[in-house]
């Protein structure tokens, strides 16, 4: 242990780079995957036919590992191979395939009573969506974005096998070190573990937030 | 560290791609695409059924038990936020120094290559028990405690009551699991590639990728093994779904032939909400 802190503070600028480029090309993507699933998995919800084609497609698309995705989009985006916008948009896929169907399920499973109270109470369908239906759904797309954001924290280390900077590099450099080579993979372990935590923690007190109705339950 | 492909720029197009694929040659010979889909397959099933000997019988017995849960089931969580490709290197740097066995094994890895085939084995079946570990012992415990008691109130053992009961109830979601395995363990045997002497689709890809563009083995050829890997997985998974409904007794899955009548349906009182 002692030895990776010291490989830490040999390198400290280039490591602490890398772990803000993998902070980014993790997080960025569950909230972007999150803004285009929204609509998604409410048109799934809504319009009832839609739902088998949205979550079978949904599902087509994650049964595809990563780094064929990785490979095709320079050739379709035009980007170079390195680029880490391709990680970003591959990333940004994969979460709008997990999160549609978690969007249209989690808005499914509201209870149909609070729907029927709310539009009684005068709401109209939009106000009903926003301030009913989705402030209940949060648990369950809380957890889905949990989800989402693990996998794809140790989906960007995936990229590393291309040469794309981040964290990853970590892996690479100790494989190819002469010795001592489990030290700096040993680090990447590591730090990618804080990541994925501490993105873990940070939908963890979102989700806690956004529903305070829990707490004020639980404490009866 | 700069990377030899950091100055490469322009990549051949994605339009050589058909034509590289209906090329015969590129799909026989010792570094065809047919040789690299035998060695995937190899080290999946490898992989998968070593993985389904540890988790199968340990998840039916957390599951019957109820005991064990809380830690194994933050283990299966914490192996899965590792990231595979950290782990597979760990594996390798320490593990393959140590193994001295250097001949071919037929179908799997050629001369040379079994010191990192190991690693690579362990860390594949390391990765793939986590899902099939935890769907098992959901499944079982996820049975209605009244079948169980009916199970048991017949004079059924509890080991009876587990295989007999518990295990048919539970085959869904235990083959959801192996599903999840399998797809998991596909996508960290091509990037396993990255190492020498292995085989499989991933050889093409990182093979190309030192050369990549080379209209022929750079770009082109790394896309096409791309594109198989994700024929493969999507084939893999198609395949399970169908052993899934072939082994799933009806009376579980509730197929049941046209004009037959569901027990639990014939009995329903009062509609489920919908």
């Amino acid at each position: 242990m002692i030895a990776v802190w010291h490989y830490f503070r040999a390198d400290q600028s280039e490591i602490l780079g890398w772990l803000w480029t993998t902070l980014w090309l993790a997080g960025v993507p569950v909230l972007v995957g999150l803004a285009l699933a929204m609509p998604l998995g409410w048109l799934a919800s809504r319009v009832r036919w839609t739902y088998p084609p949205v979550v079978t497609l949904a599902g087509l698309l994650y049964t595809v590992p990563s780094i064929v995705v990785f490979l095709l989009l320079p050739g379709v985006l035009g980007t170079r191979i390195l680029d880490p916008v391709n990680v970003a948009v591959a990333l940004t896929l994969y979460c709008v395939a997990l999160l549609v169907r978690v969007v249209a399920d989690g808005l499914s499973s509201v209870p149909a009573d609070a729907m029927s109270a709310a539009s009684a109470m005068g709401y109209t369908e939009w106000q009903r969506l926003i301030g009913v239906q989705l402030p209940l759904a949060v648990p369950v797309i809380g957890a889905g974005l949990r989800v989402a954001a693990v996998s794809n924290v140790s989906l960007v280390a995936v990229a590393s096998t291309l040469g794309v900077s981040q964290l990853g590099s970590l892996f690479t450099a100790g494989y190819h070190a002469v010795r001592n080579g489990s030290t700096p993979i040993l680090l990447g372990l590591i730090l990618f573990a804080l990541v994925a935590f501490a993105y873990d923690g940070a939908i963890l007190l979102a989700v806690r937030i956004a529903t305070p109705w829990r707490r004020a339950v639980s404490r009866t | 560290m700069t990377h030899p492909l950091a100055a490469a720029g322009d990549l051949p197009s994605l339009g050589l791609v058909p034509g590289w694929l209906t090329t015969a040659a590129h799909w026989w010979g010792p570094h065809g695409l047919l040789v690299a889909v035998r060695e995937h397959v190899a080290y999946t099933a490898i992989a998968v059924l070593a993985a389904a000997l540890i988790a199968l019988p340990l998840g039916l017995l957390i599951g019957h038990t109820g005991r064990g849960i809380v830690v194994v089931a933050g283990l299966a969580n914490a192996v899965r936020a590792v990231p595979a490709f950290g782990l597979l290197l760990l594996f390798v740097v320490t593990l393959s120094p140590k193994i001295h066995y250097t001949h071919e094994v037929t179908w799997l890895v050629g001369r040379g290559g079994v010191p990192y085939l190991i690693p690579v084995l362990i860390v594949l079946v390391v990765l793939a028990i986590p899902a099939i570990l935890t769907n098992t012992y959901a499944g079982v415990q996820n049975v209605d405690p009244a079948v169980r008691d009916a199970a048991e109130g017949m004079g059924m053992t509890g080991s009876q009551v587990l295989l007999r009961v518990e295990l048919p109830i539970a085959l869904p979601l235990i083959i959801s699991g192996i599903r999840s395995a399998v797809l998991q363990v596909i996508a960290t045997a091509t990037i396993a590639a990255y190492l020498p002497f292995l085989g499989g689709l991933g050889y093409l890809i990182f093979n190309g990728l030192q050369q990549i563009t080379d209209p022929q083995l750079g770009y082109p050829a790394m896309i096409s093994a791309a594109i198989v890997v994700a024929l493969l997985a999507v084939v893999a998974d198609l395949v399970l779904l169908g052993v899934q409904r072939l082994v799933v007794p009806r009376g579980v899955s509730g197929r049941f032939a046209v004009g037959a009548v569901r027990l639990s349906d014939a009995l329903e009182v009062a509609p489920a909400e919908s």
